[in-house]
């Protein structure tokens, strides 16, 4: 198999493409230099704000692989931040570790909860995911909001900062964690036979249950998966600026988290997928907004520009597409002598 | 299962229609001016703000208040105003959620002889006899200052100024407004040079972000305008990262004055602030006895406004209400 028809090459290209314009437009954007004893420089940036938008596409991964779908990710992330950045800021001594740290689990456990709500609307209800998924999409920000009162909730903890804004050995925090995530999940999936039965549900639930495997167990456990996740997305955003903001935290983070799973080439049918894929899906749309500024896209056209990138990566990656731009350009085979070919002699019908 | 949530949404329903209920009886026949307000919501500080400063006023200046908060929904501030037009108040006032779809029930309001008035936000109609007068902020004129600010700021040096722009999100009116004021201006003077101009949503996540971005593809960044606090509060964090001095390697100017913009700007990481304030409820208190009365009153009412410099916002920050 060559290389280019690799699935993943495509958006490698992109991504390839995308870094590449950057240096000619900003010339230091490669340069990574220590700073206070961090890694500092774009490439760095791309990673630590990719961070929640990775770890969300992962979750996103799992559940579309069983041909369902989450569109409550960012809701989940604005409840997660939310709850934690509350209680903190109630805490006597907004610095202590087991504060936070209790402060930390009880958000997980809310998005824990919501994981399973999702689930059992899916799996047990029977509810079509869109729909399930929608609900909470909607009341998970009502809760957030609740939890907040509907204001900008500021912390000034230093534990807290050092899950969005701390470093570890010169790297992000935030980006150990997502790497410690996509770790996790592809050694459950892809060392144990988890991966191959959440495969089988997604191609197909009834025949998956038929052959002895616990469908709606799995599809419980991966819509928990996916809110967990998205929990811990949450709190790395709320993190790394300190606050928790109800209405502008994981915003349309579903949209961009589906559009990563997909670059990817995961079928949003369900079945096969990919998990690197959709690490690199997000980053791609990651590096897509930090070149936008870099290269100093127009606000008004930015979005514009987006989707031409998007598009462009979609066609590529259609081996249809592609059959028909390069079968344009192919020289037609050589005429062949065979009489068969040849157009038969038409009948004179006499008038 | 299902039952207990039809009796949960019952219950939900009866308690909506009793607090619908409340406030009923009321009528602006007294010698008291009745004034029906309905805001947006509570969305941030800012609105909270907003809110008690109209409530505060309406007690101080003897004015019965029936306030309604329409949770970000159209259709509940025209139920409000509905509810205000049956049960007569003597002026009406609201800040609209959105800008259009505002001619029927404002006919209803001028066919009953209620005058109406807009805060905060404008609508957008052609017929302009459907309100008598609006009052808020020129957001056009909050560019303006902060522009002013930097031209007095940098009088007299001939070096070129490379200016970053945190844009609000884009097509709303105070982001197109404050970038549109600024522009107009610093491009008297040639020495302005708007190098990078993005949106960062105006929150705190968006001004970070961008201005990490900003920092490593121009080095050479003098001074930040920020349309508000928010995203100028998340550019701090990316320049301090960056290891620079905000407010001394970066000259910061925002807009709106929350208490964590001037906080900041008290501790010296941002530069001047151009205030948009909630307060208007005195303002809107004097203008319902004005058009209760029958009085003329302009079209447009602008908020009073001021800036703050460090210094003041030493001063100010004690009393500050938001």
């Amino acid at each position: 198999m060559s290389v280019w028809r690799h699935r993943l090459f495509w958006p490698v290209l992109v991504l390839a493409a995308l870094l590449a314009s950057n240096l000619f437009f900003a010339p230091r954007f490669f340069a990574v230099r220590l700073q206070d004893g961090h890694l500092y420089g774009s490439l760095v940036d791309i990673a630590r704000n990719g961070a929640p938008l990775i770890l969300v596409a992962l979750g996103m991964t799992l559940v579309i692989a069983t041909g369902g779908i989450d569109l409550s990710v960012g809701s989940v992330m604005a409840i997660s931040g939310a709850l934690a950045c509350v209680l903190i800021s109630d805490l006597g001594d907004q610095n202590s570790v087991g504060g936070v740290l209790a402060a930390i689990a009880a958000a997980l456990l809310l998005s824990l909860l919501a994981g399973v709500w999702n689930g059992l609307l899916v799996a047990v209800a029977g509810i079509q995911p869109i729909i399930a998924t929608l609900i909470l999409m909607v009341a998970g920000r009502g809760i957030a909001q609740l939890i907040t009162s509907g204001q900008i909730i500021n912390v000034r903890s230093g534990p807290y900062r050092v899950i969005g804004g701390g470093y570890a050995l010169a790297l992000p925090v935030s980006v150990l964690i997502a790497a410690a995530a996509v770790a996790l999940a592809v050694v459950l999936t892809r060392r144990t036979a988890l991966g191959l039965l959440i495969e089988s549900v997604g191609d197909s639930p009834t025949a998956s249950r038929l052959a002895g495997i616990q469908a709606r167990t799995l599809m419980l456990m991966v819509y928990v998966f996916a809110a967990v996740c998205a929990g811990v997305a949450g709190l790395i955003y709320s993190s790394n600026v300190a606050s928790a903001d109800s209405n502008a935290a994981g915003n349309l983070i579903e949209l961009d988290a589906i559009l990563a799973v997909v670059i990817g080439g995961t079928a949003l049918a369900g079945g096969r997928f990919s998990l690197a894929g959709s690490v690199l899906g997000a980053v791609i749309i990651q590096t897509l907004n930090v070149t936008c500024v870099s290269i100093g896209i127009p606000v008004e056209t930015t979005l514009l520009f987006k989707a031409i990138v998007v598009i462009i990566l979609c066609l590529m990656q259609s081996a249809t597409f592609r059959a028909v731009v390069t079968g344009r350009f192919r020289r037609p085979p050589p005429a062949s002598p065979s009489p068969a070919a040849a157009p038969a002699p038409r009948t004179e019908i006499p008038a | 299962m299902r039952k207990l949530m039809t009796v949960a949404a019952l219950g939900g329903l009866v308690a909506a229609s009793a607090l619908a209920g409340c406030g009923d009886g009321g009528g602006g026949s007294g010698d008291s001016l009745t004034l029906g307000f309905s805001q947006v919501g509570a969305e941030s500080g800012w609105r909270t703000a907003n809110t008690k400063s109209i409530q505060e006023s309406a007690k101080q200046a003897g004015i019965d208040l029936k306030f309604s908060d329409a949770q970000g929904k159209q259709e509940n501030q025209i139920k409000a105003i509905r509810s205000f037009i049956t049960q007569r108040v003597d002026v009406i006032a609201f800040s609209p959620v959105v800008e259009s779809g505002w001619e029927t029930v404002l006919k209803e309001a001028k066919d009953a002889d209620i005058p109406v008035i807009l805060t905060d936000r404008a609508i957008d109609s052609p017929d302009k006899s459907l309100y008598k007068t609006f009052i808020g902020s020129d957001f056009v004129l909050e560019g303006k200052k902060a522009g002013e600010w930097l031209v007095k700021e940098y009088e007299g040096q001939d070096d070129p100024v490379n200016i970053a722009e945190l844009q609000g999100t884009p097509g709303a009116a105070p982001a197109n407004d404050r970038k549109a004021g600024f522009a107009d201006v610093i491009k008297a003077e040639p020495k302005f040079k708007v190098i990078a101009s993005q949106t960062g949503d105006f929150t705190r996540t968006g001004g970070k972000q961008v201005m990490e971005t900003f920092l490593k593809a121009h080095p050479d960044i003098d001074v930040l305008y920020a349309h508000n606090d928010d995203m100028g509060l998340g550019a701090i964090e990316a320049i301090e990262a960056a290891g620079k001095k905000p407010g001394t390697d970066i000259k910061i100017i925002t807009v709106d004055a929350v208490h964590d913009g001037m906080q900041a700007l008290a501790d010296g990481k941002i530069n001047y602030i151009v205030e948009c304030s909630p307060l208007l409820g005195p303002q809107l208190m004097d203008l319902a006895k004005k058009v209760n009365a029958g009085e003329e009153v302009p079209q447009r009412v602008l908020t009073e406004e001021t800036t703050f410099t460090q210094d003041q916002a030493q001063e100010a920050l004690p009393d500050r209400k938001y």
